[in-house]
């Protein structure tokens, strides 16, 4: 039971999110690759969202299994983009053609 | 049948290894993991429309980080004082739980009323669900329905707290109640979850 635990400390939780809010601002800022960025900027969400489930949902301290009913959305999320990527690569890359074909008259 | 009743007599009076003191805490969960779906989806198809695209705009050079980062903030406020309403309500302190709803209805109030500001300024700019002056037409349909969908959350979580704000200002509310609120906070924390991946998917990336 959730209640049954220590408290943990949830002021310490709130400037670990504020901080990290901080440092995904700050991250779209910096010089370097965009792949790096978007690599980090995921880490950081996905590390603010444990806190919030490990933390203010209690998920540290229930059951094993009400964690794997939180993480099959996840996983289901990375399946049905893998699953779109292939559909979506086999599509030549139309937007930049279009305009072009639309203004030559018939 | 009368071997089945036998087992099944057996059996039931068992409490569940998940929750034992709460199904409704399993059934919020089994709720969440099924509007999470209903999320993931969203995002999945952001990703491919976005991937798939060859003028999609940068969002941070399109929609207010600053003005976001802040309802970010905000929302992150609104569950630290609901795991205080709750801890209030766990040790009894019914003016302590009255306190903490309300800071954390009012924290989604203002979360949704930034919102709104945030569509209307975005609208007269000229981003539609169906158009979009600065790029893919789909970029505007999609942030729209993802922002529309989570603000749809945070209005039925601020209406549900409600409901137990009322309750608590008519005194109904008792330590008895701590697992109703529990539940409620679980749904607050995940319209909240949830806002921290729309702001880096749809906003930061």
């Amino acid at each position: 039971m959730a209640s049954a635990h220590k408290q943990p400390n949830y002021i310490g939780v709130f400037w670990w999110l504020l901080a990290l809010t901080v440092i995904e601002v700050a991250v779209i800022f910096l010089p370097i690759a965009r792949l790096l960025i978007g690599i980090l900027l995921v880490g950081l969400a996905l590390s603010k969202a444990s806190l919030v489930a490990m933390y203010f949902m209690h998920l540290k301290f229930e059951a094993r299994t009400l964690g794997l009913i939180a993480m099959t959305p996840l996983l289901l999320c990375v399946l049905f983009f893998l699953a779109l990527l292939p559909d979506l690569s086999a599509i030549p890359h139309r937007t930049t053609e279009s305009p072009q074909v639309s203004a030559t008259p018939h | 049948m009368s071997q089945v009743a036998a087992i099944t007599t057996a059996v039931e009076p068992v409490e569940s290894p998940l929750t034992p003191e709460s199904w409704g805490k399993l059934g919020m969960w089994v709720f969440l993991a099924a509007d999470g779906m209903s999320f993931g989806g969203l995002l999945a198809g952001y990703g491919a429309l976005r991937y798939g695209s060859a003028d999609w705009p940068v969002p941070a050079g399109v929609l207010g980080i600053g003005l976001t980062a802040f309802m970010t903030f905000l929302l992150i406020c609104s569950s630290v004082t609901m795991v205080l309403a709750l801890a209030a309500i766990q040790r009894g302190d019914l003016r302590g739980l009255r306190t903490f709803l309300l800071l954390t209805i009012l924290s989604g109030l203002m979360f949704l009323g930034m919102q709104a500001y945030e569509w209307s300024h975005l609208i007269h700019r000229g981003l539609t669900l169906t158009s979009n002056p600065f790029g893919a037409r789909l970029f505007g349909t999609t942030f729209f329905i993802i922002t529309g969908f989570h603000g749809a959350h945070v209005t039925g979580g601020v209406i549900y707290l409600s409901c137990y704000l009322v309750r608590a200002l008519l005194g109904r509310m008792s330590q008895a109640n701590a697992n109703a609120i529990e539940i409620a906070a679980l749904y607050w924390h995940f319209v909240d979850l949830v806002w921290i991946l729309v702001f880096t998917f749809v906003y930061l990336l």
